[in-house]
């Protein structure tokens, strides 16, 4: 530990993350607001962010609020229950089973949900077992529950994980005071769990919304183009289009809301500490 | 001088792969090394080692999946490819951008192998025929499975049918699905014509409830799986198609289409000019023309190739070799700035549509 005092040494210890926070996220970002707020001729112009008023754009964005935040609740309605089980579980169990939760992940995103798109198709895996089974196929591809499922199948271990990390580091001995004291099951729950794991819910929400806020590659996959979600329109300002300058500025929109989702984090886990 | 500055910020950046994803940068440039930028599945895999093996030059190959795409990657820096395989209008848009180069066809002999009438076609886009070689042509059309279609498939109408509800596929590329509303109401398929382009756009947002899916490679694969009962596919698929699935027809509707080239064109920034050209010239040798072409069943403009067919029916096939003098057809051309950001922006509109 004597390195890291002498002042010199950490910084140029750390000098590889300023340059790789420098580099891969503040140049980008810059870049960014430059494209989003120029036109061009260089000029300055709040135009291209302002684009996002026009219905075509303003849709596609409600659009991904929706779909996105009914995804976040399905998750979590999902991984609550999960983390309290795994949580009340014995050790060696319990990491075997959040394995089981996390090994999905090691398979590229993009190839998990491609094979969703053949498991969902008209003639594909799932409605192939209905048919032989005499039972009603479903048609849910290129649909927006498509894309909410594919949603929630891609960020439920994104919502899992904190949630269990909040639940399990609850101390035993708190839960056992409350009962001590004569809460019930409901009580403990409502006035001791949940609060304290309430920094978990958080960065869990954030984790599974800002990613499906963003998407463009499952509503394409899954949509079948049909469904235009902001991602998408990004996408294709930067891909097919080639306007950069309106790329960046519907970015810049989107980059609002994440931020006002962080703010929100950043509030919660504060009045978390007060607890 | 700053658009300069920026644009070495951007490459910083791009190798970073934060916007664009992983691309082969500005890095082009040892001897010996070729960096070709083509379709994907428009080459027999093969003729890339042969090449390698016969000329000792390292292929890196890239694909694209549209134009567009393509051309936002050399926007950034043409010398990113040596050589690359764009269609008609786009290689118009490259040459009046001073993106590619004129080529020295002293270096590519072979250039012999392609038909004088394809030279022809291709002076609507480039008008000394100086720029390009032709690669592969072909229509577009409909791909029908005869067993889920009971209507005669003749018209682009078809698509619109509500009786084909949710059995449609579309392309997703903006050319190619505004063509099929354009010729519908009997207009040219490059009009920069305002209002009918509107109409176009009404068209496009009444078919979408019928339209199954928005895509591009993978009409293939669904209407050969029988996904779909239609889809607007170009008329190099045919034959493959067809040969996977026999229930499988492709049409060319009475009120014209799109006749359309992709070419090989050589880019402005290239540092392996001289491979380039001994790319090119490979390309038109008869015997790798006639492997590609029966690996891909992507028209050849390779008369040396089409001589060589061994299958009698694809050889005389109006499918793959369509006698244009009796069809109505037209090739796209650039539209300029102004043009292309009008059906931009149409297009948005029919996609964000419900």
């Amino acid at each position: 530990m004597k390195l890291f005092k002498d002042k010199k040494t950490s910084g140029l210890m750390s000098s590889p993350y300023i340059a790789w926070a420098v580099i891969f996220i503040l140049v980008p970002l810059g870049m960014v607001l430059y494209y989003g707020l120029t036109d061009n001729a260089g000029s300055f112009t709040f135009q291209n962010v302002a684009r996002i008023a026009e219905p075509g754009y303003m849709k596609a964005l409600l659009r991904s609020i929706e779909l996105s935040l009914i995804s976040t609740l399905i998750c979590f309605i999902l991984a609550y229950p999960l983390g309290l089980i795994l949580s009340s579980m014995k050790l060696q169990r319990d990491t075997f089973l959040v394995t089981l939760f996390i090994l999905p992940m090691w398979m590229n995103f993009l190839l998990r949900t491609l094979t969703w798109m053949t498991l969902l198709e008209g003639k594909g895996v799932i409605n192939t077992v209905l048919t032989f089974l005499h039972l009603p196929t479903i048609n849910i591809i290129n649909t927006p529950g498509a894309i909410i499922l594919g949603m929630v199948y891609n960020f439920l271990p994104f919502m899992i994980l904190p949630i269990y990390n909040a639940l399990s580091r609850i101390d035993e001995n708190v839960i056992n005071a409350a009962r001590d004291l004569g809460a019930g099951q409901l009580q403990t729950f409502l006035r001791i769990i949940l609060p304290l794991s309430l920094p978990g819910i958080i960065s869990g929400i954030t984790m599974v919304f800002i990613p499906a806020l963003t998407t463009f590659a499952i509503s394409t996959m899954l949509g079948g183009s049909k469904i235009l979600l902001i991602g998408n329109i990004i996408e294709q300002q930067f891909t097919q289009v080639y306007d950069w300058h309106l790329g960046s500025g519907l970015s810049i929109v989107l980059m609002i809301f994440i931020l006002i989702n962080m703010i929100i984090e950043n509030l919660a886990d504060k009045e978390g500490g007060t607890f | 001088m700053k658009k300069r500055l920026l644009s070495v910020v951007l490459a910083v950046a791009m190798t970073a792969g934060l916007l664009i994803g992983c691309g082969s940068s500005s890095s082009a440039g040892s001897n010996g090394k070729l960096y070709v930028y083509n379709w994907g599945e428009y080459i027999d895999e093969d003729v890339i080692r042969q090449f390698e093996e016969e000329t000792g030059i390292k292929v890196i190959y890239d694909m694209f999946e549209t134009n567009e795409i393509m051309y936002a990657k050399l926007a950034q820096d043409t010398s990113a490819y040596d050589v690359v395989c764009p269609s008609d209008y786009m290689i118009q848009k490259l040459r009046e951008n001073d993106m590619i180069q004129p080529l020295n066809f002293d270096n590519i002999p072979n250039v012999k192998n392609i038909g004088q009438q394809y030279f022809e076609t291709s002076k609507s886009f480039d008008p000394e025929n100086k720029y390009s070689i032709p690669y592969c042509w072909g229509t577009v059309g409909i791909l029908y499975n005869k067993t889920m279609v009971d209507d005669v498939v003749d018209s682009w109408n078809i698509l619109w049918d509500e009786k084909y509800s949710g059995q449609i596929l579309m392309q997703d590329s903006v050319r190619d699905a505004y063509m099929v509303a354009l010729i519908k109401n009997g207009y040219s398929q490059n009009t920069k014509n305002a209002s009918e382009i509107e109409k176009a756009t009404a068209d496009l947002i009444a078919q979408k409830p019928l339209v199954q899916a928005y895509v591009i490679d993978q009409v293939r694969d669904k209407m050969i799986g029988e996904e779909a009962a239609l889809g607007v596919i170009y008329s190099g698929e045919a034959i493959y198609t067809a040969r996977e699935n026999p229930d499988l027809e492709y049409v060319v509707p009475k009120e014209g289409t799109n006749v359309w080239i992709d070419s090989w064109v050589i880019t402005k920034g290239s540092k392996n000019v001289e491979n380039a050209e001994k790319w090119i010239d490979f390309m038109c040798r008869g015997d790798i023309a006639l492997k590609n072409f029966e690996y891909i069943t992507y028209s050849t403009p390779n008369t040396e190739a089409q001589k060589n067919i061994e299958d009698e029916d694809i050889k005389n096939s109006k499918v793959a070799f369509p006698d244009l003098s009796t069809m109505k057809v037209e090739a796209y051309q650039y539209l300029g700035e102004d043009g292309d950001k009008l059906y931009a922006d149409e297009w948005m509109k029919v996609k964000s549509a419900n």
